[in-house]
């Protein structure tokens, strides 16, 4: 159902959510982006409608509400483990059509190859998605080619418009709150965009062969293996286990589990000292394979979802989109040297 | 509600027994279903998790084959014996003996690489008339990189070992000098084309067997293989062990060599 509400309105009702939920969304940290001077647009918990930034792109993304950045998972003695409380609190996260798209992926990994995970369930499970359109596109976005710029599985949608809150609500536990504050019912429909500056192409003969191509030389020295782009990826959902030791012996700790990158070194380190993808250029291609060609192949679509964040955060410059469209040349590379 | 896969739980150290400098077998209490070539993410106190693939299943027992590398370097393993770890697993797919019975079996070593494999060995050298006849090569750096050394004693009665090491300062007969690679052309099989091979060891030396192999007109469809990688979850989520599309926690360790070659990272 759709409605329009005041925003004084829309408040109440996160207020009154707050209460027994976290509302997450993009929010602007003046300054402190890593590019000097230009703000920086991330997660955080917000109370108003106030707080939140509609009209840019967030560089990093609701995945730290399911997946925290560091997150305890039991605590243990030579004898005993104490598995980590989960939060009191549910989330209720704002988020844009390529990112409810990146949660299928996640979903996809955490809850339906291999066992589920315990500790993504227990955030996921009452968890609400509240989706913000997008009037027009942002730099480096190509979520049309993706496939990724319609969605249609949120919880809500939420748009702004001349001081109003335009609502349309898909889920039984909102009405409620919705039908008693609305000014009115309106029929609403989530914006979203049908072109983008950026465009990719992915190759349709694309096969791991592409790794013996050149064009990914250019990486090893022009990558700086920062893991940026893994950290601000919405889709990128590595971790790595990490003990800590409250006793000298080790006996005694906590084991947390933090976001990992393949691009850092040491993501591939064997106990017996063997190491794969030395070079950032192979790393790289690692990673592309990953987004647009090998998940697919073991579950059915993409998983980059075009939202051009890894472009935004590269400290180098480095475009990912770019890359996409150079594997094609990369093929016929491959290919020209096999006929030979 | 979801099973917390990530709590492990805890398991007496019944016996650490020394095989060289860093290498050390513990055998910890467990009783499950347990499969050779299969692993269990073992938290070691200091270190963390690590992934350890089983070397031998006992009554009631597993046996663990671990390295004193990293921030472990200086513990003196022998005094975890009476003491108590945790554990997680088993994960992965693991040999099935199933697969070699009625053939004639190879399976070839490199260091470490004997210890996911060694629970098939055992399995036929309690059992040899499961299978047509048996040949273990295994290769280690030096006399002194050998593992279960008092096993291979056992073994030579029930199948012919040739165990071999890259370089020795003196030799004695106990082993003999050479890759692995080399022995390959040497195997006393009857039928090379039918004959079940399993090779585990290092990328690199994998590799070359293969080769090898196949040049000895071995058939590649009769080839297995166990991976090695960085397993931190061992349930498909962390990501380390991704290769290609295939995940080696869920998918593998071990992998037809026809999978297993298209596996390039
Ligand atoms: S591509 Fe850019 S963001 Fe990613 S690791 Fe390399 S330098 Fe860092
Ligand atoms: S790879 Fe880049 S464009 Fe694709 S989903 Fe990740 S951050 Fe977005
Ligand atoms: S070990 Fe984590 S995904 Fe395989």
């Amino acid at each position: 159902m759709g409605y329009v509400l005041k925003t004084k309105d829309m408040d109440a009702i996160l207020k009154k959510w707050g209460g027994d939920a976290i509302i997450f969304a993009p929010v602007r940290y003046a300054g402190q982006s890593e590019f000097s001077g230009q703000d920086s647009i991330r997660y955080g918990a917000v109370k108003s409608i106030g707080d939140i930034v509609f009209d840019e792109k967030s560089s990093f993304t609701f995945k730290e509400a399911l997946l925290p950045l560091c997150e305890t998972l039991f605590y243990f003695t030579e004898n005993s483990v104490k598995e980590a409380d989960g939060k009191e609190k549910s989330a209720i996260i704002f988020l844009r059509s390529c990112d409810l798209h990146a949660l299928r992926v996640f979903d996809e990994i955490y809850l339906n190859s291999g066992p589920a995970d315990y500790y993504y369930a227990r955030l996921r499970e009452n968890a609400r998605f509240i989706l913000m359109g997008c009037e027009k596109s942002f730099r480096n976005c190509f979520c049309v080619d993706m496939g990724t710029n319609i969605s249609q599985n949120y919880d809500a949608y939420i748009k702004l418009d001349e001081g109003n809150v335009h609502v349309d609500n898909k889920f039984d536990g909102w009405t409620a709150d919705f039908e008693s504050a609305a000014q009115s019912s309106a029929t609403v429909t989530p914006d979203y965009v049908t072109d983008t500056d950026v465009h990719v192409r992915i190759p349709e003969n694309l096969s791991l062969d592409v790794m013996d191509s050149n064009m990914w030389t250019e990486y090893d020295t022009r990558c700086i293996n920062c893991g940026r782009c893994n950290f601000s990826c919405p889709t990128c959902t590595c971790f790595t286990m990490q003990d800590i030791h409250y006793t000298d012996n080790g006996w005694a700790g906590e084991r947390r589990r933090v976001h990992a990158s393949c691009m850092v070194d040491g993501f591939t380190d064997v106990a017996g000292g063997a190491s794969y993808r030395q070079g950032n250029g192979q790393r790289m291609r690692f990673k592309a394979l990953h987004k647009v060609y090998d998940y697919k192949k073991r579950f059915g679509y993409h998983m980059c979802v075009g939202c051009g964040r890894c472009d935004d955060v590269c400290p180098e410059y480095i475009s990912f989109s770019t890359i996409i469209n150079k594997l094609e040349q990369g093929m016929e590379e491959v290919t020209v040297n096999d006929e030979k | 509600m979801t099973r917390n896969e990530y709590v492990p739980f805890s398991s007496h150290v019944l016996q650490v027994t020394r095989h060289t400098a860093i290498e050390y077998t513990f055998r910890m209490e467990y009783s499950g279903e347990l499969k050779p070539g299969q692993f269990f993410e073992v938290s070691l106190p200091k270190f963390g998790e690590a992934p350890i693939s089983v070397s031998g299943i006992g009554d009631g027992t597993v046996d663990f084959t671990i390295r004193r590398v990293g921030r472990v370097t200086n513990e003196i393993f022998e005094k975890y014996a009476g003491e108590n770890l945790l554990l997680r697993g088993p994960y992965g797919n693991g040999f099935d003996v199933e697969d070699y019975k009625g053939k004639e079996l190879v399976i070839i070593a490199g260091g470490t690489g004997l210890s996911p494999v060694k629970g098939v060995v055992d399995y036929f050298s309690g059992h040899p008339d499961e299978v047509q006849g048996m040949t273990l090569l295994a290769g280690f750096k030096s006399p002194s990189d050998i593992l279960f050394l008092e096993d291979f004693g056992r073994w030579k009665q029930t199948m012919d070992v040739i165990l071999t090491v890259d370089f020795a300062e003196e030799t004695d007969n106990s082993c003999q000098i050479g890759l692995v690679t080399e022995h390959i052309p040497q195997l006393k099989v009857k039928n090379k084309k039918e004959a079940a091979v399993i090779v585990v060891g290092p990328p690199v030396m994998m590799h070359f067997c293969a080769k090898g192999l196949l040049e000895s007109t071995f058939s590649e469809e009769n080839i297995w293989v166990s991976f090695e990688r960085k397993m931190c979850c061992g349930i498909g989520k962390c990501g380390h062990c991704k290769i290609d599309d295939s995940y080696v926690c869920l998918d593998g360790p071990v992998f037809p060599y026809l999978k297993g070659k298209t596996l390039i990272d």
